[in-house]
Formats: C-alpha cells, sequence, structure tokens
C-alpha cells in the first residue's frame, strides 16, 4: 500500500480530469479548423488569380466577347484566337473515351464481383486469381498518367498506326480511368446489401437477371458517379495526350462524331472523326502558357483554364447531384 | 429401447411425405454442420425447426432451395428428395429447386421496386407478361399474405415504404404469388415487433393447408403455436423429431426437456 490510491469520486478532480482531457480535443478544432482554411485558401487564390486574369478576356468585352473567345479558332493574333477546336476536341475525345471505358469498365467491375472466384464459370477462375487482378487494378488506379502516354506512344501512335488521332487519344484515356471505373463499379455493387441477392435468387432468377433486374438499378448512382469522375479526370488530363503528339496548334474541328460520309472526302465516312488530328483543352492552355506574349501566356491561358475548370466542376457537379438523387430512391 | 420408441413416434404415415432428408451431410469447409440428417417433411403441414444458436438448422432450411451455392467451400452428402427426385444433384439447376420451393429470410428484404412490382417480378420471371394476369395474381398474393386492404392504394409506392411486418407479409405475398411448392420460413419474426409477429404467425396458421412449410425459429412458443411437427437440433444432429406435441409434452431426450424447459440455449 506504498502508492496513493486516485481520488475517483472527489468532484473537483473529475472536473479537472475532464478539463485536460477535453484540451486535446481543442487543440485538434485548432489545428483542424487551420489546415482546412490553409487548403482552402490556396485554392481561393488559384481560382481568384485565373479569375482575374482570364475575366480580362472573358468578360472585358461582355457576352459577345465570351461568345468570340469560345467559338473562335486559334490565332497568331491573342485579341481573337479561341478555344473552339480545343472544345471540340475535348467532346470528341472524352465522346470516344465514354464509348470504350463505359462498357468496359462495368462489365470488368461487375465480373469481378458477382461471377469471378466462384467456382462455376466455364474456364478456372480461382479466388486467387480475381485478388492479384483486384490488386493490380488499384495499382493501375495510381500509375502516373505519363506512363499511360508513353504506353499509347508505342501501342497506338506507332504498333497500330493510329498516329496522332482521337482514336489514340481516346484509347489511351480509356485505359487511364479503367481502373477509375472498375473500381467504383465493384464499390458500388459491393454496397449492395446480400439479403437483396438472396431475395431475388430465392424467388427463382437466374444470376444475370438478378444482376440486370435488381443490383445494377440499385447501384446506379455510386457506378454513374464512378463514371463521371473518371471522365472529368480524364477531360483535364494532358500528360499522356502531350506524348502521344497531340498537335497544339489546329485551326479545323475533326468531322462531326457518326456523321454521314460526304462524297469524295474521308477514308472512314461516319468515323473519319476517329483517325482526325485534334486538341484538347488543357494542351491549349499549355500551349498557351508556354508563349512568351503575356496576352497568350497570362490573360488567354487564364480564360482558358477558366473554362476548364468550369467544365470539370459541373461534371462533378452532376456527379454528386445523381449521387444524391439515387441515394433519395434507394434506401437499405 | 428407448430408440425404437422414437421410431414409432416420428411415423408420420398418416401424412404424405412431401419432401425427405436422406443421411445428409453438410460441411463448411472442414467443419461438419449437419451430421447424418434424416426427416419427413409432411405434405400441407407446418415443420418447425428449433435448437440454440450454431445447431445447423438455418444451414439445413438453407440446403433446401440451395441457398448455400451462392457462397463457395461449401460440400454435402446424401439427399433432399422432393416428391422423390433429389433435389441436391449436380444435375438439377438451382433455379429449378427455388422455383418450386420458395423462401421467407429472417430480416424483411423487399426489393427496392414498387409493391406492384415486388410481387410481380417472381411472375414476370416466369414469363407472365400479360398486365391484367398480373394485376390478377398480385392482388390474390396480397391477400393471401393478408396485406391487400393495407396497400391497394398505394400499389406504386417503394415496398420500403411499408413497416417492418408490412415489409414481411409483402416478403410472403412475393414467395405466394409464385405457387411454391414449399415455403421456407429462416427466423420470419425475430426482426419484427410483437404485434408483427403475431401478424406473421396468423398468416402461417392459415397458409399451413395450402401449402407445405418449414419454418426456423428461435422462439419455442412460436414454434408449438403454429407448427404440427417439431425437431430438435443440436450440434448439426437432430437429437429429437416428433410432432409438435409430443416434443413440448413429453420429450423423450433429457436434452430436449433441458431446451424446452429453458435451460440452455
Amino acid at each position: 500500500m506504498t502508492n496513493e490510491m486516485p481520488d475517483l469520486v472527489d468532484i473537483q478532480v473529475i472536473r479537472r480530469g475532464i478539463k485536460s482531457r477535453k484540451r486535446m480535443d481543442n487543440i485538434f478544432i485548432g489545428v483542424g479548423l487551420g489546415s482546412l482554411a490553409f487548403s482552402l485558401g490556396v485554392l481561393l487564390v488559384l481560382i481568384g488569380k485565373l479569375l482575374v486574369e482570364g475575366g480580362k478576356r472573358l468578360f472585358g468585352q461582355g457576352i459577345a466577347g465570351l461568345w468570340n473567345f469560345l467559338t473562335s479558332v486559334p490565332d497568331s493574333n491573342p485579341e481573337v484566337a479561341g478555344i473552339k477546336i480545343a472544345i471540340i476536341g475535348s467532346f470528341c475525345v472524352i465522346l470516344l473515351t465514354a464509348i470504350i471505358a463505359v462498357p468496359l469498365g462495368i462489365g470488368a467491375g461487375i465480373f469481378l464481383e458477382e461471377y469471378a472466384g466462384r467456382g462455376d464459370l466455364p474456364i478456372p477462375f480461382p479466388k486467387w486469381m480475381s485478388n492479384i487482378i483486384e490488386i493490380n487494378i488499384s495499382n493501375l488506379a495510381g500509375v502516373p498518367s505519363i506512363i499511360y502516354g508513353l504506353l499509347a506512344m508505342g501501342l497506338f501512335k506507332y504498333q497500330l498506326r493510329l498516329g496522332e488521332t482521337i482514336a489514340t487519344a481516346g484509347l489511351t484515356l480509356a485505359l487511364l480511368i479503367l481502373p477509375i471505373i472498375i473500381v467504383t463499379t465493384r464499390e458500388a455493387i459491393k454496397a449492395v446489401p446480400q439479403a437483396l441477392r438472396e431475395g431475388v435468387y430465392a424467388i427463382g432468377a437466374s444470376r444475370w437477371q438478378m444482376i440486370w433486374d435488381h443490383i445494377l438499378p440499385a447501384s446506379a448512382g455510386g457506378i454513374l458517379t464512378g463514371l463521371i469522375v473518371g471522365l472529368s479526370r480524364a477531360i483535364g488530363e494532358a500528360a499522356p495526350l502531350v506524348t502521344i503528339g497531340a498537335l497544339t496548334f489546329i485551326t479545323f474541328p475533326p468531322p462531326f462524331p457518326f456523321s454521314p460520309k460526304l462524297v469524295g472526302e474521308g477514308l472512314h465516312g461516319p468515323f473519319d472523326w476517329l483517325f482526325s488530328p485534334f486538341t484538347v483543352m488543357p494542351i491549349q492552355v499549355f500551349d498557351w502558357v508556354s508563349r512568351p506574349r503575356p496576352e497568350f501566356s497570362v490573360v488567354n491561358a487564364g480564360a482558358a483554364a477558366v473554362v476548364l475548370v468550369v467544365m470539370t466542376l459541373s461534371m462533378n457537379a452532376l456527379a454528386i447531384y445523381l449521387r444524391i438523387y439515387f441515394r433519395k430512391r434507394v434506401k437499405w | 429401447m428407448e430408440q425404437t420408441n422414437i421410431m414409432e413416434r416420428t411415423t408420420i404415415a398418416r401424412d404424405k411425405v412431401k419432401a425427405e432428408v436422406v443421411n445428409f451431410n453438410f460441411y463448411y469447409g472442414n467443419f461438419h454442420a449437419l451430421k447424418n440428417i434424416n426427416m419427413t417433411i409432411a405434405e400441407k403441414k407446418v415443420t418447425a425447426l428449433i435448437g440454440p444458436s450454431g445447431c445447423g438448422k438455418s444451414t439445413l432450411l438453407r440446403a433446401f432451395n440451395r441457398m448455400h451455392e451462392l457462397y463457395p467451400g461449401t460440400r454435402h452428402e446424401g439427399q433432399i428428395l422432393l416428391e422423390g427426385q433429389d433435389i441436391m444433384a449436380k444435375d438439377v439447376d438451382p433455379i429449378e429447386v427455388r422455383m418450386r420451393i420458395g423462401m421467407v429470410f429472417q430480416k424483411p428484404n423487399p426489393f427496392p421496386k414498387s409493391i406492384y412490382e415486388n410481387i410481380a417480378y417472381g411472375l414476370r420471371i416466369r414469363g407472365i407478361k400479360n398486365k391484367s394476369t398480373l394485376d390478377e395474381l398480385v392482388e390474390k398474393a396480397l391477400r393471401g399474405a393478408a396485406l391487400w386492404d393495407e396497400v391497394k392504394d398505394r400499389l406504386d409506392k417503394p415496398g420500403f415504404s411499408l413497416s417492418g411486418g408490412q415489409q414481411q407479409r409483402l416478403c410472403i405475398a412475393r414467395t405466394l404469388a409464385t405457387s411454391p411448392e414449399i415455403i421456407l420460413f429462416d427466423e420470419p419474426t425475430s426482426a419484427l415487433d410483437p404485434i408483427a409477429t403475431n401478424s406473421i404467425e396468423e398468416l402461417i396458421q392459415e397458409l399451413r393447408n395450402q401449402v407445405t412449410i418449414i419454418i426456423v425459429t428461435h422462439n419455442m412458443q412460436q414454434a408449438s403455436r403454429v407448427s404440427d411437427y417439431t425437431a430438435f437440433m443440436y450440434l448439426g444432429e437432430i437429437v429429437e423429431f416428433d410432432k409438435t406435441n409430443f416434443i413440448f409434452g413429453s420429450p423423450t431426450q433429457q436434452r430436449t426437456k433441458d431446451y424446452i424447459s429453458g435451460q440452455f440455449g
């Protein structure tokens, strides 16, 4: 009995103890608020600076000036140069990216979640194989985008002789965002309670009926969110497209996707757009930033960057809206 | 002596046999979950499976519609005969089994669709497309599950908008709609309040003359109230299987006596 026993009932001791334990809480609140303010502050300064510089071009001459910027082709005169070609290029590339990556990504996600490792496939597909694939897909999602650019340069541009075209860019960005789509599709499917699967099977449904009639509708919100987040990442990527050699100065748009073949024009008819040279928004920004004249490198680049930020933020906003919309519809 | 006594009392010759479990063993990996189960299921009667947690009663129930095949790592030996046909055989498609044997789960699990679609889904996958036929069968199933009057004005509302007891009756209606030969109930009232429990029990009483029912329950009073036959299971074996009034009135096994008198479990 050499140790003094702590007093567990004295109200003064209890209050002192509470106070000292709450101090840690307060310290954390301070640190948390500080780091939040710092990161938000940096973001605000960045976007503010873009708006101030780019605003001269975007809002300097009213609505006509904005329209002029959005619908003009690049020019050596910064006053009349615009981003029409880059906007159309981005649209075409993202369209192709989505056409390739969406069905592949959702299909792979469904397969890995509902089929792989269950021992009832015509070919052996054991659990360890799907585990290895799972680990590698997660790793692929973290591979720097420039590596995808190198792969695309070797494979699509030279081996498959697709050149510096929308086809090469769309394939590259599709590869880049496939892991994101697969991972989010799997997460969304995994979030559907097992009780629903059992209920659907118990009524006599086949696996495909279970997936098509129940799992996909129930996980549509999560899957759509993943798709949009993936596509909004693709729309902002410059590095892999620089690697494959996307043009930085081009004054004509690609043919409209799936437009009918015009007499005497093009080799591929409705698919001419795939084999057309292009530029995209981030490359347009990159090109202007590297020019010596501040009218290009500050004003026009800032203005184009603002448009790019608006594009990606509105895609993300759509993703958030869809998530909330589907969350309301489906409840467990 | 005691052994022959059980055999005599277990004879259910007066009821037609709907299904028969023959030398059935079940394994989760290396774990021997069901040990040489033999029992008969009487047609249009309620058979209850009781026993402490982990005794294998849910495993046995889920074997009847091959639910375990959704998860890797299980295997079985022996047979479950449905009208003489071994439904556990490899060449019998589990979908075929599930189309003949319906199931109601512990927690109500309506589909995240409208009340109407919850019932109509099982009919649609059976190829019924005609709208008026569907309407008729949906109403019949909801009436059969004593839910029609409560939901007839809001058939297009989500199944999840119903209360827990109503959701469970919706799940029963969804199974009834497909006219199964056997309905499996896996602790259907354990997630429900006493009033909802009562309504489900009444429903089971009403269904007992129309369809064969197997029910797993933790609630011994429930087993004694709703069932005609009761199997008491312990550690993967059937300790005693008999008419319910014998199991609860004069059990022959000490373990059964201990369990139904609340001394363990």
